[in-house]
């Protein structure tokens, strides 16, 4: 069993995102996997199978909290009660991680349950860095910031992506989450070179890596649109950016997301295999 | 553009895609949009089936989708918990003109949310046995039972413990009668148990805070210990607060 301290940092090895069926499988036989990610939200109920099962991983694995509700690019102020639950959740876990999305989801009281994609303008980097202030002061720890998948462009964004994350990372302290998928995504959507995007990346302000897997589909002009989906195997583009952004950035911990038709074990530890072996040739 | 119009246009597919959204070209956005709106939909549409297994069954998968469809726009979630969506089913299928005919479905749904709830709910060490057994009688009478957190009761002038096992677990077919139904939660899986006549009325006032003596309310026709049995069985009795002493 890991000590106390390695339970507090990510390695920089693969992790996985946790689903309740695979719970035995990573007791038993977590092969490649040193590390665990969970969707907050999941775990804000008050008690039941859910948190005891949480409880009994965080005692074998670090783990990574990941948010996936609290609207930081929102127009509207934080929602303090959401806020609050994840102070509970950060407080009694005390993760190795907690990380979250350059995007909206919540609009009044509606949440939408989508990441929302926001112009890059100065007034939109005003509101995303006091929410980050706001989050880093209410759960007393740096987060991780991920970069979007987007399928459109605003007329009135003023700023480049990489240039708006720079931006915020050195307004509030902030650390940032690479989603490689992403990067790929968005790329191909923007019909920009993804390479480019991760050479002027701040890698040494990068804690975590995610891969995962897209669906494909066109636009109105016939033209690709790729569609973050998490619902299958990392297509070998998306690997071969992961291979460039270790050798640019180094060795990171890094997960294989899979949300939707959730394989059976082998297959997901497959995928943190081919990640472990990519990881082995570079060093932290 | 605000995120209110950006908003209105995601939830209402017949409203125009936002000027200002463009591809690369800085052509409309058009089928780029409908991505996020397709993502929304979708995946709520999805949170509702999995909430939902056995009204999604009685009226079928397709009937299910479009009515969903139809819940997502007019009760979009309240809150990030989507363990919780669908708080408004029950009162959403009594108005939902299509499903008028149905008139159990939504106390299927009030029992299916029950069984969520009860999910998540916080634990609480339950009283043993013996502790119950080691009260006399006036003394039983005279303290009030405290519930787990996970217990729900749930009362229907419908067999909605027979449609519910008819569907989720293949139980024989419903006979038309009244049902009273408790969701217990032993350890971490929630089940419905069907409460013996007049049980539903006893526990509806134990859990409005009467003593045991007053919920039974003298009513000779009923069954309290086969009643305290199963909550004791259940683990759904945290605490035994004794009465004033006299």
């Amino acid at each position: 069993m890991p000590d106390q301290t390695a339970r507090h940092s990510l390695p920089p090895h693969p992790g996985v995102g946790y689903k309740a069926r695979h719970f035995s499988n990573i007791i038993d036989q977590a092969g490649p996997v040193k590390w665990l990610e969970i969707h907050a939200e999941n775990y804000m109920g008050d008690g039941g199978r859910p948190l005891a099962q949480l409880r009994h991983l965080a005692e074998r694995f670090p783990i990574s909290v990941h948010g996936v509700g609290l609207s930081i690019g929102g127009e509207a102020p934080l929602d303090r009660d959401h806020l609050a639950r994840l102070a509970h959740l950060c407080g009694w876990l005390n993760p190795a991680s907690f990380s979250e999305h350059l995007a909206w989801s919540t609009h009044g009281a509606e949440f939408l349950n989508d990441l929302l994609p926001l112009p890059y303008t100065s007034a939109t980097l005003a509101t995303v860095v006091s929410h980050i202030d706001q989050v880093q002061a209410t759960l007393g720890r740096r987060m991780l910031l991920e970069n979007p998948a987007v399928y459109l462009d605003f007329a009135e964004t003023e700023m480049d992506e990489v240039d708006f994350l720079n931006e915020i990372v050195a307004r509030t302290g902030c650390g940032l989450l690479l989603d490689v998928n992403n990067v790929h995504v968005s790329s191909t959507n923007r019909q920009t070179d993804p390479f480019d995007y991760i050479d002027r990346f701040a890698h040494d302000q990068v804690g975590e890596i995610h891969l995962g897997g897209h669906d494909q589909d066109h636009d109105d002009t016939g033209a690709p649109l790729l569609i973050d989906s998490h619902g299958c195997e990392i297509v070998d583009p998306v690997w071969e950016l992961y291979a460039h952004t270790l050798a640019t950035g180094g060795a990171k911990p890094t997960l294989i997301e899979w949300d939707n038709d959730v394989p059976d074990w082998p297959v997901l530890a497959a995928e943190a295999d081919r990640a472990a072996r990519l990881l082995q040739k570079v060093t932290a | 553009m605000r995120q209110a119009e950006f908003r209105d246009a995601l939830l209402d597919p017949d409203l125009p895609v936002p000027a200002g959204l463009t591809d690369p070209q800085g052509h409309p956005a058009g089928r780029r949009f409908d991505v996020y709106r397709n993502n929304v939909s979708v995946s709520l549409a999805e949170a509702l089936c999995s909430a939902f297994p056995v009204v999604r069954a009685l009226v079928g998968e397709d009937f299910f989708a479009a009515m969903a469809a139809v819940y997502v726009r007019s009760h979009p979630p309240g809150s990030p918990l989507l363990m919780f969506y669908g708080q408004q089913m029950a009162d959403f299928l009594s108005t939902f003109e299509p499903v008028a005919h149905l008139g159990y479905l939504p106390d299927v749904a009030r029992l299916e949310l029950a069984l969520h709830h009860s999910y998540h709910a916080a634990d609480r060490p339950a009283v043993a046995s013996e502790t119950l057994a080691c009260l006399a009688p006036g003394q039983l009478m005279e303290s009030r039972l405290q519930l787990a957190p996970a217990v729900f009761l749930i009362r229907s002038q419908w067999p909605v413990h027979s449609i519910w096992m008819a569907n989720a677990r293949g139980g024989p077919p419903p006979r038309a009668e009244a049902q009273d139904v408790l969701v217990t939660r032993p350890q971490f899986d929630p089940e419905p148990e069907l409460l013996p006549k007049g049980a539903g009325r006893f526990i509806a006032r134990l859990i409005a805070g009467h003593t045991t003596g007053a919920a039974l309310e003298d009513d000779l026709s009923f069954d309290l210990t086969a009643t305290l049995g199963l909550l004791i069985r259940s683990g759904a009795i945290t605490q035994i607060i004794p009465g004033e002493p006299k």
